[in-house]
């Protein structure tokens, strides 16, 4: 298990540089920062060189990136543009987007899972077909358009809720945000969970378990459902990195002053610094989420050993 | 109009159903993987009607004064968005009602079909080609290459598909139709890559393949003759439903702010437009958005569909 761990970690050394530097040359080399910097003025170009020293920017793109990377492992992210420190920026974004993601996954898991179970175990009925009609559907509806239709009918027309979420972005305000920003994963999860238990449920060792005479709820819950789950997993596992970088939608939809908000703000202003150091901290909780899912794997399926 | 509509939507359906259905065949045992497929599709309901709906939006694209005889351009300030649709003028300039400039929602969503398809299929398109040629070569030759392509996808798949579109479109002055398909297609080939690269692994070993290379078969011919057509079918599928994805990831782009812009015809610029106006006049947010999901509805039905009949486990 230790060394299938280190040797996973050593694999996300290349991929972590790569994704990095892609998004650093994506920023850096096809953006202008200097120029963003003076907004639609033209820049003085001694004062522009000048930033361009400050800022390493008039070095090798490949020098300039590991300048940058020396300085993330002693934890300076740089200075947005506006002369807040990036690091705070995080510290105040990264809270709220972390909870808006739970909220997300905890709605898309359990409502997700317990669909795809109904659904799975009464394949090919009416109530199987509609369900998979209804994902399709919900897959189909882009988040924005979910997203504005729910804010409109339950902020603003019935009361239900309050449309914009306030600065402390409570979890009880993140309910509804939470739900839109789930939605389509949600249809995801309903499927693939529909389609593994429909392909267990003929299993042999289903079929045994329920020999055996154990009641209904235990033979779905630790026999059927505790070995369908890996595709599940896998899947929610890839999604909380997506979740948190597709969050962008949501967040601008209900004001919500988290990741999404300051990357937003960042590419539009061409703001480098909050961009790369944002996407980095993304590409990271993306590679470790995906560690952790093969972790579970041997937990849910005995069969599968790390040596 | 609506005789119109109605012909177009027939003629276009004829063509395209006399190729793909197979010549009439008695035996069942002798049917190919694909007529098996169209065997089974014939008879899905979902697949009837996401490939109807498939050909009228591509008849709009492709000829959208068939639709209408307004200007999705004329702007009547006298009319602005206040008028409301009329929903029992079908197929009139003023079924949809107008956007704040005074121009027809009708007309524009006609119209918009174009930009917002071609963005799809050219990513499509260019997607599939690349992502097919990586994951082929990573599949079939293994090793050293392998590793290099799979860490090259993993590496572009980390990067979150929307803000990476994102900060490479802010960098083009323009965003023309071109930039907004390579921007897309750049980001977007790892998903095609995988699939293709593990079908590829499986169909390599295959008695066909292998008794190719015994008759001395040359390598590109292996590829292009036996591998690549194998390979396909779990392609095609994966790529039907991304076609719907891009759709939605232009019109999300557009939302944003950065995807195509005026003077552009596209459901996405005019989504972006729409939702300033969205406490008063919701319709023209709303109709453009509804045409986007439909859209994307009749793509991923298509695909479902298309991926149940290639997959005798599902049956």
């Amino acid at each position: 298990m230790g060394r299938y761990v280190i040797r996973r970690l050593l694999q996300m050394i290349p991929v972590f540089i790569g994704s990095t530097f892609l998004i650093f040359f994506m920023v850096y080399a096809l953006g202008d920062p200097v120029a963003a910097l003076f907004g639609d003025k033209a820049p003085d170009p001694a004062t522009a060189a000048r930033i361009r020293k400050d800022l390493h920017l008039d070095q090798p793109l490949w020098k300039q990136y590991l300048l940058y990377m020396g300085a993330i492992f002693q934890g300076d992210f740089g200075t947005a543009f506006n002369g807040q420190k990036v690091t705070e920026l995080m510290a105040a974004a990264f809270p709220v987007t972390l909870r808006l993601t739970l909220v997300a996954i905890v709605i898309e898991v359990i409502i997700g899972i317990t669909l795809g179970v109904i659904s799975g175990l009464r394949r090919g009925r009416p109530l199987d077909t509609g369900l998979l009609v209804l994902t399709l559907v919900v897959i189909s509806v882009p988040t924005f358009v979910s997203g504005y239709l729910l804010q409109f009918l339950l902020g603003v027309k019935w009361g239900w809720v309050r449309p914009s979420v306030s600065s402390d972005a409570r979890l009880d305000e993140l309910i509804l945000p939470g739900i839109v920003l789930a939605l389509v994963s949600l249809a995801y999860v309903t499927r693939l969970s529909r389609t593994s238990i429909a392909e267990n449920v003929r299993a042999d060792y289903v079929r045994t378990a329920i020999a055996k005479g154990l009641p209904r709820h235990r033979v779905i819950t630790r026999h059927l459902l505790r070995n369908s789950l890996i595709p599940v997993v896998t899947f929610i596992g890839a999604d909380i990195g997506s979740l948190m970088g597709g969050a962008i939608v949501t967040e601008r939809i209900f004001n919500i002053h988290g990741v999404g908000y300051q990357l937003y703000q960042g590419i539009l202003r061409n703001n480098a610094p909050t961009v790369v150091g944002f996407v980095t901290i993304l590409v990271i909780v993306f590679l470790v989420a995906n560690l952790l899912v093969d972790l579970l794997y041997a937990v849910l399926d005995p069969r599968i050993r790390y040596a | 109009m609506p005789e119109a509509l109605e012909a177009t939507t027939k003629d276009a359906t004829a063509p395209e159903s006399v190729p793909a259905a197979p010549p009439a065949e008695k035996d069942a045992r002798a049917r190919s993987l694909w007529s098996d497929a169209w065997h089974d599709l014939r008879r899905n309901p979902l697949f009837l009607v996401s490939a109807v709906l498939i050909v009228v939006l591509l008849a709009m694209a492709v000829a959208p004064w068939l639709f209408t005889s307004a200007d999705p351009r004329h702007a009547d300030l006298a009319k602005h968005y206040l008028q409301k649709p009329n929903w029992s003028h079908f197929f009139a300039e003023d079924w949809f009602g107008y956007d704040i400039q005074g121009r027809s929602i009708y007309a524009r969503v006609i119209y918009g079909a174009r930009a917002s398809i071609a963005v799809a299929v050219g990513v499509t398109a260019l997607v599939t080609i690349l992502g097919t040629l990586v994951g082929m070569l990573a599949g079939y030759f293994g090793g050293l290459l392998d590793t290099i392509l799979s860490r090259i996808t993993d590496v572009f798949f980390g990067v979150p598909f929307i803000l990476g579109a994102m900060v490479v479109l802010t960098s083009f002055e323009e965003r023309k139709l071109w930039v907004v398909i390579l921007s897309l297609a750049f980001l977007g080939w790892t998903q095609i890559a995988r699939v293709a690269r593990g079908s590829v692994i499986t169909i390599k070993q295959a008695d066909y393949v292998v008794a190719a290379k015994a008759l001395g078969a040359s390598t590109s011919r292996i590829l292009l003759r036996h591998i690549l057509p194998n390979a396909m079918a779990p392609v095609i599928v994966v790529a039907t439903i991304a076609l719907g994805g891009y759709i939605s990831a232009e019109a999300t782009l557009s939302f944003l702010g950065i995807g195509l812009a005026e003077p552009t015809v596209s459901w996405g610029v005019d989504i972006s437009s729409g939702q300033e106006q969205l406490r008063n006049a919701a319709f023209v947010l709303i109709i453009p958005s509804v045409m986007v999901s439909i859209t994307v509805l009749a793509f991923i039905m298509l695909g479902d569909a298309v991926r149940n009949a290639l997959d005798p486990k599902l049956r």
